[in-house]
């Protein structure tokens, strides 16, 4: 007789309220500028006002003589190495002779005040010389020695293919940069104390760049640093890499004056030095037969790296690996490239490369469907990767995968079949919808693969209250409480029995950085393996203090029969017998197989998936594009909290959609015009479309409780979508980010 | 330096002291009175991150300088359950899930706490606009606006 199935998770799938909530909603949550220290400093990081230029002569003697000076800091003064390691280390953590982007830093003046420091950081005097500089890609790239990194993907013989294909088209695409504004900016205080020790205090990600960074400018050893993450106020990538760099500057000052020393970006600083989502240009072919098959592809994608190469080298990996779009194509050529500008370096930011080829290639599908005559979800749904077919990079989906389903909600749901009724609220303004699908490929991939890995140490106190370490970091996207919810549900225990820490990178292993929506996979895979011993030994006890061969566990109860004892109790039984109850953890993530040289393999352990259809409505008189509503539907795997997973959805959305129509960051010869949230904007309440989110679950079969990646997802194709909407209400195909009104009004040539 | 002679209630609590008349107020906030929930999202009145209550009206703190608020109440996160909505709105935004990184948190609950008190009945298109002086950027503003829409009830 089959037993009647029942859904048994107590705590995974629950839209648990924030474990963090309380703290923020009273302002007692401690961030990186909330903390005091005793006899602090502040420091300020002096830069470079040239986009290029050669640093003659630093004259401080005016500060100095003022009584809250406290020190001067340059290249000279740092005691280990001035390389930042990042992947090709080529950012000094201070610039000596040549500064390469305007506002690199070139010194760091500590003073006794905050407003002391910003004063005298003005009476400093630094005589440079200007150099040429170069701010242009297509210039920069014509020398090999500007191309930081270039990649190469090859599936059946893609040019010849195109040569047979009925339907060809081929754009070209520009996408602006997206800074993060996440809200808090950066900050890194230095603690360093009389036995040797040095402790830093974080905004940040990514905990363990940060103490590489500190240990490389320092020369202190791993075990004489200890990097405690503050409660951090949004990140999106922006505080992946850099938060090393003003952490290592904050453990210098603090090194050499012996001193907590506190160093706090106010915005135009941030704006103008921290890293941002690359800019780029892409040129893409697809090609289809005379049935509406895909059979090749052609991109060519340059990113705009800025001065610094950073992290450079894995967004652009990231980007080549999809820029072919999720389809199944059986020709593939992806050449791209990451170059040398002199401006401020980019980096990572939600999406990691993939938005802007995103945006291109979605576009183009579009079009190419128009070309051939197809409703655009229809040559997309007879194309799309499904299982068992292979990507670009010739890996076959093996399991969980949604898309299909994904495509035939959103149609479904915004009624797409029907969108030549939708009525515009005037005569001047036109309405369309417009599709855009995506995957995204979860955690690090084939080349981020030896720092995929996680660490968690769980303690359970004699009291049964539980507190759980792991290193990988909350910085508003609900990690803290999907992975108590995780441990609740593998030790059958009360989601307020735990507590899981901020990270202290002396207390659990270096489990790589809180990027690539890994958090969920790995660190939840770290806890289940923390938990399995202490479950069997937990379970193993209730059993018999309920003398009985089986029971039920749930709500963190154990039951059998009419017997029900509490997890408190168990736990109590667990030590009165002397059992162990701390363990640790450790996940590695499976193989994967991708060879750079031609771009074959098993690229990332697994895909997320969405798809997307935008509601737009267009001004025709003053080009202003008003995004309406927004249907999404994604495919994460298990949907451990359906709540915070539908703030995940909101806020990347509105990320996207604030990208797509209104973020325009101006930099004019090397120097950034509008660095602040004056002159560059972002979405606010008023500017929301509403959202429309599904969620398909695929059970990922090596994810904890069959759960994949979430945060990035939500952004990626929303500029595809919002751009084909614009095309079907007003007939402009739009071939660049952001959609400002006098793009839009240009291409339609009003202006 | 200190030679500004200040008077004011700050949360409820009579303040007399000396202050230095070039300091801000949310600098005199933070690192004098040591209210650490008023945040400095920009510094330029344009994130509301940093919103406090003077006499009832929300106020971006960092446009306002400590010796101009002599006289008056002053009402920070720390002390909004003595408005007729605080606890009502932490407890929406806490159901709505409209927290997240919680950075920008306390200048949300600071700015809807003078608007429903100014207009209860306010509906979701006024609650937009009432908020758009606010940015977060992690939520994406449909669960804030919705919590806060759920306060008023």
């Amino acid at each position: 007789m089959s037993r009647k199935k029942e859904n048994k998770l107590s705590f995974v799938g629950k839209g648990i309220e924030r474990v963090d909530a309380d703290i923020k909603l009273e302002g007692k949550a401690l961030y990186g500028d909330d903390l005091d220290f005793a006899k602090m400093l502040y420091g300020v990081c002096l830069r470079s006002p040239y986009p290029k230029a050669r640093i003659k002569k630093i004259d401080f003697s005016e500060a100095q003589k003022d009584p809250d000076f406290v020190k001067l800091i340059t290249a000279k003064d740092i005691p280990g190495s001035n390389k930042w390691p990042v992947v090709n280390d080529d950012y000094p953590f201070l610039a000596w002779d040549i500064a390469e982007f305007h506002s690199q830093a070139v010194a760091i003046l500590v003073a006794k005040n905050r407003f002391k420091a910003n004063e005298l950081s003005k009476k400093v005097k630094i005589e440079y010389e200007e150099l040429d500089f170069i701010d242009d890609i297509h210039k920069s790239i014509t020398k090999k020695e500007n191309i930081f990194s270039s990649y190469v993907i090859k599936k059946g013989d893609a040019f010849n293919e195109i040569k047979k294909c009925k339907y060809v088209i081929e754009k070209e695409f520009t996408t602006n940069y997206q800074v993060h504004c996440y809200l808090e900016p950066q900050v890194a205080t230095g603690v360093f104390a009389t036995d040797g020790t040095l402790a830093v205090y974080s905004s940040t990600q990514c905990p363990f760049y940060v103490l590489d960074a500190v240990c490389a400018i320092t020369g202190l050893s791993s075990n004489k640093v200890k990097i405690i993450q503050t409660v951090t106020g949004g990140g999106f990538g922006g505080k992946e890499d850099v938060p090393a760099l003003v952490g290592a500057h904050a453990a210098l000052a603090s090194f050499i004056t012996k001193s907590p020393v506190r160093i706090c970006y106010d915005r135009e600083e941030d704006f103008r030095s921290m890293s941002k989502r690359h800019p780029s240009y892409s040129k893409v072919t697809y090609g289809a037969d005379e049935n509406g098959k895909l059979k090749c592809c052609i991109v060519k994608y340059i990113l705009d790296a800025g001065a610094y190469s950073t992290l450079s080298p894995i967004v652009l990996w990231r980007g080549t690996v999809h820029a072919a779009g999720p389809y199944s194509i059986d020709n593939v050529y992806v050449e791209s490239y990451a170059v040398k500008t002199n401006k401020v370096p980019c980096g990572a930011f939600r999406g990691f490369g993939q938005p802007q080829i995103s945006f291109a290639q979605e576009s183009l599908i579009d079009d190419l469907a128009e070309k051939i005559g197809m409703d655009p979800i229809d040559f997309r749904l007879k194309n799309i990767i499904d299982k068992n077919k292979l990507t670009s990079t010739s890996q076959k989906i093996k399991d969980s995968i949604g898309l299909k389903e994904l495509i035939e909600i959103v149609r479904k749901k915004s009624d797409w079949d029907k969108r030549k009724n939708l009525k515009p609220s005037a005569n001047n303004k036109r309405r369309g919808l417009g599709c855009s699908i995506a995957y995204y490929g979860v955690g690090l991939g084939a080349k981020g693969r030896y720092l995929d890995r996680a660490g968690a140490y769980i303690n359970i106190y004699r009291d049964a209250t539980v507190n759980i370490t792991v290193g990988n970091t909350e910085m508003g996207q609900g990690a803290l409480t999907v992975l108590t919810q995780i441990a609740a549900e593998t030790l059958n225990c009360p989601i307020n029995n735990i507590k899981l820490d901020e990270v202290d990178t002396s207390k659990v292993p270096d489990s790589g950085p809180t990027v690539a929506s890994r958090t969920t996979v790995m660190s939840g895979n770290a806890i289940i393996e923390a938990a399995k011993p202490l479950r069997e030994r937990i379970f193993k006890t209730a059993l018999k203090m309920l003398g009985s061969k089986d029971m039920i566990a749930k709500d963190g109860y154990f039951i059998s029969g009419s017997k029900k004892i509490f997890f408190n109790e168990v736990i109590k039984q667990c030590w009165a017998e002397r059992l162990k109850m701390s363990e640790q953890g450790w996940y590695v993530s499976p193989p994967t197989t991708y060879d750079l040289k031609d771009g074959k393999g098993d690229a990332y352990i697994v895909y997320s998936y969405s798809a997307n259809i935008a509601d737009v409505e267009v001004d025709i008189e003053t080009g202003f594009l008003e995004v309406k509503k927004i249907y999404s539907a994604f495919d994460v795997g298990k949907v451990v909290n359906p709540v915070l997973a539908l703030g995940q959805a909101h806020g990347g959305i509105l990320q996207g959609m604030s990208w797509a129509v209104y973020e325009n960051l101006v930099i004019e010869k090397g120097v950034m015009k509008n660095p602040g949230f004056t002159d560059y904007i972002v979405a606010t309440s008023c500017d929301i479309p509403e959202y429309d989110v599904s969620f398909v679950e695929k059970d990922y079969s090596e994810g904890p409780y069959k759960a994949k990646g979430m945060g990035e997802l939500p952004l990626i194709a929303v500029a595809g979508a919002v751009r084909n909407a614009v095309k079907n209400a007003c007939g402009v195909e739009m071939d660049s980010v952001p959609m400002i009104p006098e793009k839009i009004l240009k291409k339609m040539g009003r202006i | 330096m200190k030679n500004y002679l200040l008077k004011c209630e700050i949360n409820g609590e009579k303040f007399e002291g000396l202050i230095d008349p070039n300091m801000r107020l949310i600098d005199f906030l933070r690192d004098e009175i040591g209210l650490k929930g008023t945040k400095e999202g920009c510094g330029e009145g344009e994130c509301g991150a940093c919103m406090v209550l003077l006499d009832g009206r929300a106020v971006n703190s960092c446009l306002v300088m400590a010796f101009s608020v002599s006289g008056k109440e002053i009402i920070t996160i720390e002390g909004i359950d003595k408005t007729k909505y605080g606890k009502k709105l932490k407890k929406s935004f806490k159901k709505n899930a409209a927290v997240q990184c919680g950075f920008c948190t306390p200048g949300f609950i600071i700015t809807a706490a003078a608007f429903l008190e100014e207009k209860p009945d306010a509906t979701e298109e006024e609650i937009k606009e009432a908020l758009s002086g606010n940015i977060c950027r992690c939520t994406g503003y449909d669960m804030i606006i919705k919590a806060v829409n759920e306060a008023k009830k």
